[in-house]
Parts: C-alpha cells; structure tokens; sequence
C-alpha cells in the first residue's frame, strides 16, 4: 500500500487517494490541436519517478501533485497542484 | 519435430523416454533475418508461426528478454471469448476465437482447449437491457450469442447465490456457449514448438537494446547477444513497448498498468463455465488442475511494477464470495500480476509506424490473452505483405490523431478507468 503525504492531512493510506492522470497529460486551454492530440493521446510512460496527479478523495479532497517512481512505488515528493 | 501422439507416447514409454528431443532449439542468433520479431510472448510467437506457415517466410527471429512462457502469456486468467459489443472488435476476436478451434491439432500441442462457455450476469434491468443489446449486435455479425433467464442461470451454475437480498442479485445472462478457457502456457510452447519446426529462430535472454535506423528506416537491431540485421522489425512486447518505440523517437498512446489474478487450492469441479459479470470486474473460473481462477479490476494506476495491490485481493475475494458464497471455505493459493499496456481507447493497436520498415503490435489491455492466434495471424499479414489486413485496418497508430477511436466500454481517453 502506498503511503502519501497530503500537505494537509499529513501521512495517509494510498486508499485515501484517487489517481487522477500524469501531469504532462494535463491539456492548456490554449494548445493547438496537435498539441492537444499529443498531450492526451501520448505518454512518457517511463520506468521511474514520474510526476502524478491524485486527489485526496476520501480524505480532504485536495488534488495533490505526486513524484512517484512507477517501477519501486516510492513516492518521492508530495505537493499542492 | 517428433509429433505429439498416442503411438509416439507409447513408443517412449518402451524406452524409458529418452528419445524426445527438446521441444524448440536453442540457437544463436544469425547475422541477418528477413523479419526479426521483438518479444517473445504468445503474439509474439504466433506472428512467427503464422509469417512462416502462411506466408511462407521462414527466416524469421524471435528475440525474447527473458524465457519463453514468463510475461503475460503465463500471467492471465486464460479467458477465451469473442462476445464484443464494437463490430470491430468482434472481427478481430471471432478471428481469433475461429483459430482457437483446431488450434491443437494444427501445433500438434494440447493446449487444453475447452469451450465450456463464457457468461456474462446482469445484475439489474439496465445490465439485461445492455447484455440484450451485445447479443443482438453480435447475432447480426454471426457470433454465438445467448441470452438466458434467471433460472436457465441457475440451472447451469448452482453455486450462484440466486437469492433476490444477494448483494449482486442475478436478473439473467447472456452466454457465448463457444468461449471458455486454455492451457495458457501450453499456447507459448505450442506455438514456440510449432515455429522452430518451421526454421524459425527462438532466442531467449536476448534483450533488444537499440534500433538499428538509417534515414528512416529500420535496418536491424542491438541487442545484448550483439547486433542482428534485418528486412523488417515488428515491436511485439508487452510492458516494453514504449521503450522500445523511444529507441525510434516515437511516443505512444499507452499508459502501462498492473493487472492481479489469483488462484485458490484445488477443489473437485464446481463451477463449469466462465463467470463475468456486466456490473462488477469479477472473473471466475476453474482450471482443469481444479484452482478457482479469479481476476478483477487492475490497480488503477501507472506501474511498473509486477507486483499488484493487497487491496485489490480483498476487494476480488469480495465480489467473487457475494457472486459464489461457497468460495469463503476456500483457501487463496498465489496472487500474481502482469503488465499490461493499456492503450487510450481500450482496443490494440496493429500495424506501420512513421519508420519505415518497422511495425507495432501493443496496447492490449488486459484483454491479449484471447487474441493471441487472431493477433499472430494479423501481424504476420502486416510483416509479410506491408500493409495492414482487412481485420487489422482500423487498429492503426494513427487512429487517436484522427478521433477514429474503438471504445468498447466508452470511457475515452482514461486507461485506469477502463
């Protein structure tokens, strides 16, 4: 189980947390169309720390910005989005 | 090959069974293939299968990581089905399910083939509105489909909690009676057998480090068995694709998540179909070993890890306990996990890439398992001819740029929600 740190609630169980996307998938209201299509449609998808959106959902319901590492589980650093 | 058969298995015994070769040989690679497949797995094996039984192009390599038989092909519940709702999509598994039937006997290998039937429960009046919907769909395109009352339900499965205060009450069903399971492993050195009496090179433990590509096009390979030339590259690998795609700087539409599957002690037959549900992600089946096999959700975020979630264990053992109460005596006996590469419309993707020469198969979902002969059948289409077969055509790469998307459940571009 993970364990992350909600800058608010402190150290909380993964259970309390929803994974809502990768942050490089987070599309500007400006981006062109292309732009757009890549930031959806593609990903990084790497072995390693990757920056993450969550939501506290069943805690404060923050949304929370999370460096997690996809291959260890470690999550590496915890903050507001 | 020595064949597989009665007689033969007779014959050995006489002798102590010493004269059976090994199953598939164990060669080094060769300078330069016509096609080098990337991935070992049962597509990976069957594409082999298939470029050199059909096409009739023998000088082909398969390069596996590790083993053959130890990524997903021996990591899923062995599902076999074609009851789809997207006209697509049924194409390609009723491709695929048509191969299945005959499959054994054509690779000369038991792969443990049994057609006992995939049902699917409805657990309210939307769910047999739904479930009556697919079976409409897939009688209009010529597949099997059946849609059966609560009490037909009850009839073939009694270990069903049919009572109406069930937490997921049983309205009805609807039944493909030729879906069912296979020996999963058996389909890895079925195929691996079947290709290497071909002339088709298996090699395990040879990694694929780089692509080889001079002005745009794929020439040969790195690997950690050194440099491998070749006419074409078909990526095939599950959990790797997106690293071995970055080798030619292409980013895929593919998020790579984790799937559990569990297995309990064995017990004598209980239940004789396959059960899923059109409400909850439960799958439950028996192994002719005798083990319940029990799959679910995947764990709903990005991993690399091959190693599941304790919460999804519990939450599977609930659902398959509210479905089939006798299942709380049971013991559970391992959890495992694979990788899976969930792609962002729920459907593969098949076919050409923007490098020349090179070829994508990928973004399976959690669904590769039953595709597998359908899947080799296709890719060895694209390696052998260039272009994409019929079937294969709207499983392109270039299909999300172009919102041409295939989504079955309907959730857009969300994998772990799928």
């Amino acid at each position: 189980m993970l364990l992350i740190t909600c800058p608010y609630c402190g150290p909380r169980a993964g259970a309390e947390f929803t994974f809502e996307r990768p942050i490089e998938s987070i599309v500007p209201l400006d981006a062109t169309p292309e732009a757009a299509t890549e930031r959806l449609y593609t990903r990084d998808n790497i072995k390693g720390p990757s920056w993450e959106l969550w939501r506290h959902a069943y805690g404060c319901r923050a949304w929370v910005k999370v460096l997690r590492d996809t291959g260890t589980h470690e999550v590496i650093e915890v903050g507001l989005a | 090959m020595k064949r597989y058969s009665a007689l033969n298995l007779f014959r050995g015994g006489l002798e102590g069974h010493k004269s059976w070769p090994r199953a598939w040989r164990a060669p080094e690679p060769k300078p330069h293939y016509d096609v080098i497949i990337v991935g070992g797995g049962g597509h990976g094996l069957a594409t082999a299968y298939y470029l050199a039984k059909v096409h009739g192009v023998k000088n082909v390599a398969v390069l596996e990581r590790s083993w053959i038989g130890g990524g997903n092909i021996g990591r899923n519940t062995t599902i076999v089905r074609s009851n789809y709702r997207l006209p697509e999509l049924q194409a390609l598994l009723e491709l695929s399910l048509k191969l299945w039937e005959g499959l054994s006997d054509e690779l000369n290998y038991n792969l443990m083939f049994s057609q006992r039937g995939a049902l699917f429960l409805g657990h309210s009046d939307s769910d047999m509105t739904r479930l009556a919907e697919r079976g409409d769909s897939l009688r209009c395109n010529g597949i099997d489909a059946e849609l059966m009352t609560r009490e037909e339900v009850g009839k073939l499965i009694p270990a069903l909690d049919l009572s109406p205060a069930a937490r997921f009450p049983v309205y009805g069903g609807l039944i493909q009676r030729r879906g069912g399971t296979a020996r999963h492993d058996a389909v890895a050195w079925g195929y691996a057998r079947a290709a290497d009496a071909l002339g088709v090179d298996v090699i395990q433990n040879c990694e694929v480090t780089g692509l080889d590509i001079v002005g745009g096009k794929v020439v040969g390979v790195e690997t950690t068995k050194g440099r491998i030339g070749a006419d074409r590259v078909g990526l095939c690998a599950t959990g790797g694709s997106t690293k071995l795609a970055a080798m030619a700087d292409l980013k895929l539409p593919i998020e790579c998540h984790n799937l559990q599957a569990f297995v309990s002690e064995p017990i004598k037959p209980m239940i004789d179909t396959v059960i899923m549900s059109q409400s909850i992600h439960c799958y439950i089946s028996q192994s002719d070993k005798g083990e319940i096999v029990l799959g679910g959700d995947p764990d709903l975020y990005p991993t690399y890890a091959q190693r599941g979630m304790p919460l999804r264990i519990e939450e599977v053992a609930a659902q398959a306990i509210a479905l089939v109460p006798a299942l709380s005596r049971l013991r559970m006996l391992r959890s495992w996990a694979g990788t899976t590469d969930m792609s962002f419309d729920g459907s593969p993707i098949i076919g050409t890439t923007p490098v020349d020469e090179l070829y994508l198969n990928a973004g399976w979902c959690y669904g590769g398992f039953k595709a597998c002969p359908g899947s080799g059948w296709l890719y060895a289409h694209a390696l052998a001819k260039g272009e994409a077969h019929p079937v294969a055509a709207p499983f392109s790469l270039d299909r999300f740029a172009a919102g041409a998307l295939i989504d079955e459940a309907g959730v857009g571009p969300m994998p772990h929600h799928r």
